[in-house]
């Protein structure tokens, strides 16, 4: 569960990105959040990885209050966060399979395990006749879809896709959208950053909306204006 | 952390050092040049305090006793010389004994055919415990009764005991410099590793990596190129030492230098060796570490 209650974030330069968020993302949700450029988006993302703490107020995260976390703790609090970037951020020295296994290394799985694992996450994803490629053979949804993997690989409870189909055709998000709503119905809660109208109604999910680091709308009905 | 990782962490511990190829070749270069300089140094150090040690038991202090005094009372004054502070050991010498003595020394040679007992004075052979002490502890000497004249070799001892200092603190102070230099260029080798690997770090960092477990690599890293750089510094100190060894036999026909065999300083060569390259690797590598996590 993630749970922002009257969270503020100023930047040392005296922005004040956010100014007293309050939302509730229970498990197994599906919540879009949308918001113009510059609105505080991923500064939410940070405060829910323990990248930035919050000026004031309190978050919690699966269990992990992030106002007052301790360092050591915040390795474990990101394995149940799993995060994809608009930009990838995979590593394109290692094959497909090997991406996806480095992520389950970093918190020290057996090679068993491993073995067991990329392969089915790669089949979820509808990668599995790439796993030899590096990410440069690929194309930008098979990209997005290898860190969707990377993010999932570790069961993570909550998944966040910052801009995930930001560098993709309408055709690829719809794609891309669909498996993160599989992944979903699997279980995993899910909080999607997008800029896309289109897509938003059409899924017609939850959407929180913010403007100028607040919440200005938050409903159900898939439908939102800022 | 899980037995089976511990390959993993090695493999990549070890791909880090050919990924880096000329850091690593020049980390371990110059850990080899600092450590065969330091234990180069050590191993002079620890011949020179033999030898210094091995003058102060020869370079003993003659007291030679008055001859106006019967022999008896030259016996006595022995007692009063060992009573000394500073003094180890005073030994009597007769002048017959001293005669037999100058006499097997000069055997070919006529001008001292016709010596007799008493052209010598009696005199006692005196080792000091510290001959730094030597003139403070000769003066005394001087002042007991019945002593007519004492010889010792002053310059002698003073110029081992500032070579031996001057070794002490010169030896110390290269060990010093030499270490830190090591530490750095191998911190700076794995910093370099760590800039090369930022990417593959902050994916760990938000995977949920322990940075424990981010670091190990860089630390094994570290280990290794310590570690090898103590190994090959060893082997070059121990041929050049055999080397220097045998050359200065040829030389020194005289005997004038002793240096021990090398298999006397291997033990704690191996363990300072072992020691440093421990140290400089893994306090090398933990620092640049610790400074990278940060950001
Ligand atoms: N490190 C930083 N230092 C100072 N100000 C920052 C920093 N990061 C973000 N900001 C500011 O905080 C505000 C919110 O930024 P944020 O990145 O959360 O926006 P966003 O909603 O993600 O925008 P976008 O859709 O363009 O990604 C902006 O005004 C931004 O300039
Ligand atoms: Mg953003």
């Amino acid at each position: 569960m993630i749970e922002f209650s009257e969270v503020t974030k100023s930047y040392s330069v005296g922005t004040h990105a956010l100014r007293g968020v309050s939302m509730q993302i229970e498990d197994g949700e599906f919540a879009f959040l949308v918001g113009p450029s510059g609105s505080g988006k991923s500064t939410i993302i940070k405060l829910i990885t323990g990248e930035l703490k919050p000026t004031s107020g309190t978050v919690h995260v699966n269990g992990y209050s992030l106002e007052r976390i301790r360092k050591r703790e915040i390795p474990y609090l990101r394995r149940t966060v799993g995060v994809v970037f608009q930009d990838f951020r995979l590593i394109d020295t290692k094959t497909v399979y090997e991406n996806v296994a480095f992520a389950m290394r970093a918190i020290g799985a057996r090679e068993g395990e491993i073995r067991d694992r990329v392969p089915y996450i790669l089949e979820l994803v509808g990668l599995e006749n790439k796993s030899r490629r590096h990410p440069t053979e690929l194309s930008g949804g098979e990209q997005q879809r290898l860190a969707i993997a990377r993010a999932l690989v570790n069961n993570p409870s909550t998944i966040i896709a910052d801009e995930p189909t930001g560098n993709l055709d309408p055709a690829r998000s719809l794609e891309i959208m669909s498996l993160l709503q599989e992944i979903n119905n699997l279980g995993t809660t899910m909080l999607v950053v997008t800029h896309e109208r289109d897509l938003v109604e059409r899924f017609g999910k939850r959407v929180i909306a913010i403007n100028e680091g607040l919440v200005v709308h938050d409903g159900m009905d898939g439908y939102y204006r800022v | 952390m899980k037995v089976t990782n511990l390959g993993y962490l090695m493999k990549e511990g070890i791909r880090g050092i050919f990924l880096h190829g000329f850091m690593s070749f020049a980390a371990v270069l110059v850990t080899v040049a600092c450590l065969v300089i330091v234990g180069g140094f050590s191993a002079l150090v620890y011949n020179v305090n033999i030898m210094v040690e091995d003058l102060n038991k020869t370079n003993e202090i003659l007291a030679y006793v008055d001859s106006d005094l019967t022999d008896a009372e030259a016996r006595s004054i022995g007692t009063r010389i060992n009573q000394l502070p500073n003094v180890f050991k005073a030994e009597f010498k007769t002048r017959d004994v001293a005669l037999q003595e100058f006499v097997a020394d000069h055997q070919n040679d006529p001008a001292f055919g016709g010596l007799v007992p008493d052209d010598l004075r009696h005199r006692y052979v005196i080792v000091l415990e510290d001959n730094e002490l030597m003139h403070e502890t000769v003066e005394k000497i001087e002042a007991l009764g019945g002593i007519a004249k004492v010889n010792a070799a002053f310059e002698m001892a003073e110029g081992f005991i500032t070579l031996q200092n001057v070794l002490h603190i010169a030896s110390i102070t290269v060990i010093a410099v030499l270490l830190v230099v090591s530490l750095l260029i191998i911190s700076n080798t794995v910093k370099l590793a760590m800039y090369d690997r930022k990417d593959e770090i902050s994916i760990m960092k938000m995977v949920g990596a322990t940075n424990g477990f981010i670091r190990l690599p860089f630390v094994v890293e570290g280990f290794v190129l310590g570690m090898l750089g103590a190994m090959i510094a060893f082997f070059i100190l121990w041929a050049m030492y055999n080397l220097l060894v045998n050359r200065l036999a040829e030389v020194d026909t005289l005997k004038l230098f002793s240096f021990v065999p090398f298999v006397q300083l291997l033990k704690p060569m191996v363990a300072t060796f072992a020691g440093a390259g421990l140290f400089v690797g893994v306090v090398g590598s933990w620092t640049s570490i610790r400074k990278f996590m940060d950001v």
